[in-house]
C-alpha cells in the first residue's frame, strides 16, 4: 500500500509540473520561470517541444494525470490485494520513462540545452518507474513464497 | 488511510496554488517595456545604422518589428540591398522604431532589440525577431520567445531582463515615434534617403533603392 501511496504524492507533483508547462505552451503567464540561462525557453520554443501537434507538457499532464487515477483506484479497500494495479502503474510508468529518456536525449545531444522543470519531471517520473518496480518485485516476492 | 487522503489534498492545494503563483509572476510582457512611456526624452539617439559611416546615401528606415511587409522586406529584400549596396559603401542603412499602436507587441520588440543593442547585438537581435516573425501572427505574449532571441544573438540574459523589467529604452522608442510623426511617417516600412520621403506605391526592393542611390550619386557634387 505504501509504494501506491508514493506513486499518487509523486505523480500529484509531476502532475502540477506538467500543467504549468502546458499553461505555459498555451500562452498563459509570460515568461517561464527557470533562472538566467534561458535554457528552458529553448527547449520551450524548439520544434521538439511540441509532439504529434501537440505541447510535449499536454502529453506529461495526460500521463501523470494517468498515474494518480490509477494509483488512487489501486488504493481502494478491495483494490488492495489485487496484484494487476501494480502491472498496470509499472506499464504507465514505464511509457512515462522511456518517453522521458526520449526528451532527455532530445534535450542533451540535439537541442543542447536543459530545463530545470524538464529535469524535475524526469527525476519525478523515474522515481515513481523506481518505486512501481519495486512495488511488483514485492508483491512477486510475497506471492511466490506463499 | 484518511491521513494519506488530507495529505494528498493539502499538497495538491500547495501545487495549485504554486503554479498560480508562477504563472501570475512569470508575468506578462513587462508594461514598461510594452507600452508608451510617461514622458519622451531625447537621449541623442538616432538609431542603429548599417554601413560605412562616410557612405554618399544614407536611407533611413521606420520600421515596426511586428509589421509582415517590414518583416518581408527584411527577410527578402535586406540581403541583396546589403550585399549590393551596404557593404560596398555606397549606402548606409539607419533603423529608426515606429510601433503602430494597432500592434499589441511592436514596441515590446523594439525595445528587445534596444535592450540587445546595448550590448551590441542589435542587428541579430533584429534578423531573429524578423526572420522568426510567426511570433506575430499567434497574440501570444512572446516575452519568453525573445529571451529566446536574445540568448540566439549572443546576449547576456540578465542584463537583458534588467533592461527589460525597467523599460529602459521605453522613451527613446517614443522620441523615435514622435519623430516619425514630424516626418509624416503614416505607415511602415516609411524609407527617407538622405532625409527626403520616398513615395512608393508598392513595398519597394533592391533594385528601387538601387536606382536611389545611382540617382544621387550621380547628382552629387564629386560627380
Amino acid at each position: 500500500m505504501r509504494h501506491r501511496q508514493a506513486i499518487a504524492l509523486l505523480a500529484l507533483v509531476g502532475l502540477f509540473v506538467a500543467l504549468y508547462l502546458w499553461l505555459h505552451a498555451l500562452g498563459f503567464g509570460g515568461a517561464i520561470k527557470c533562472g538566467a540561462s534561458g535554457a528552458c525557453e529553448t527547449v520551450q520554443t524548439s520544434q521538439w517541444a511540441v509532439f504529434l501537434g501537440l505541447p510535449v507538457a499536454f502529453y506529461g499532464v495526460v500521463g501523470y494525470l494517468a498515474v494518480l487515477v490509477v494509483a488512487l483506484a489501486s488504493l481502494r479497500e478491495a483494490a488492495l490485494p489485487q496484484r494487476h494495479w501494480n502491472v498496470m502503474l509499472v506499464g504507465l510508468a514505464s511509457v512515462g520513462f522511456l518517453f522521458t529518456i526520449y526528451l532527455t536525449c532530445l534535450e542533451l545531444f540535439v537541442i543542447h540545452a536543459i530545463c530545470r522543470w524538464c529535469v524535475g519531471s524526469a527525476a519525478i517520473i523515474t522515481a515513481i518507474w523506481v518505486v512501481a518496480v519495486l512495488g511488483l518485485r514485492r508483491e512477486w516476492g510475497v506471492g511466490s513464497g506463499s | 488511510m484518511n491521513r494519506f487522503y488530507v495529505l494528498l489534498g493539502v499538497l495538491a492545494v500547495v501545487l495549485g496554488i504554486a503554479v498560480l503563483a508562477l504563472l501570475r509572476t512569470g508575468g506578462t510582457a513587462p508594461a514598461a517595456a510594452a507600452g508608451p512611456p510617461p514622458t519622451v526624452a531625447d537621449d541623442g539617439f538616432r538609431g542603429y545604422s548599417l554601413g560605412q559611416a562616410n557612405a554618399p546615401v544614407e536611407i533611413t528606415e521606420y520600421l515596426d518589428f511586428e509589421c509582415p511587409v517590414c518583416a518581408s522586406f527584411a527577410t527578402i529584400q535586406m540581403p541583396t540591398i546589403k550585399e549590393q549596396l551596404v557593404n560596398p559603401g555606397r549606402v548606409r542603412w539607419r533603423y529608426r522604431d515606429f510601433p503602430l499602436p494597432v500592434h499589441k507587441y511592436s514596441r515590446f520588440a523594439a525595445h528587445a532589440a534596444q535592450c540587445a543593442g546595448a550590448q551590441g547585438k542589435f542587428f541579430e537581435m533584429h534578423d531573429q525577431l524578423f526572420n522568426h516573425h510567426q511570433w506575430a501572427q499567434t497574440g501570444k505574449d512572446p516575452s519568453d520567445l525573445f529571451r529566446s532571441f536574445a540568448l540566439s544573438s549572443g546576449v547576456d540574459l540578465n542584463a537583458y531582463d534588467a533592461c527589460m523589467v525597467a523599460g529602459r529604452y521605453a522613451q527613446r522608442i517614443e522620441f523615435s515615434r514622435q519623430e516619425g510623426d514630424q516626418r509624416l511617417v503614416d505607415g511602415t516600412p516609411t524609407f527617407f534617403a538622405n532625409g527626403k520621403k520616398l513615395d512608393f506605391r508598392r513595398l519597394p526592393g533592391s533594385d528601387d533603392f538601387k536606382a536611389i542611390a545611382d540617382s544621387i550619386i550621380a547628382h552629387s557634387p564629386r560627380h
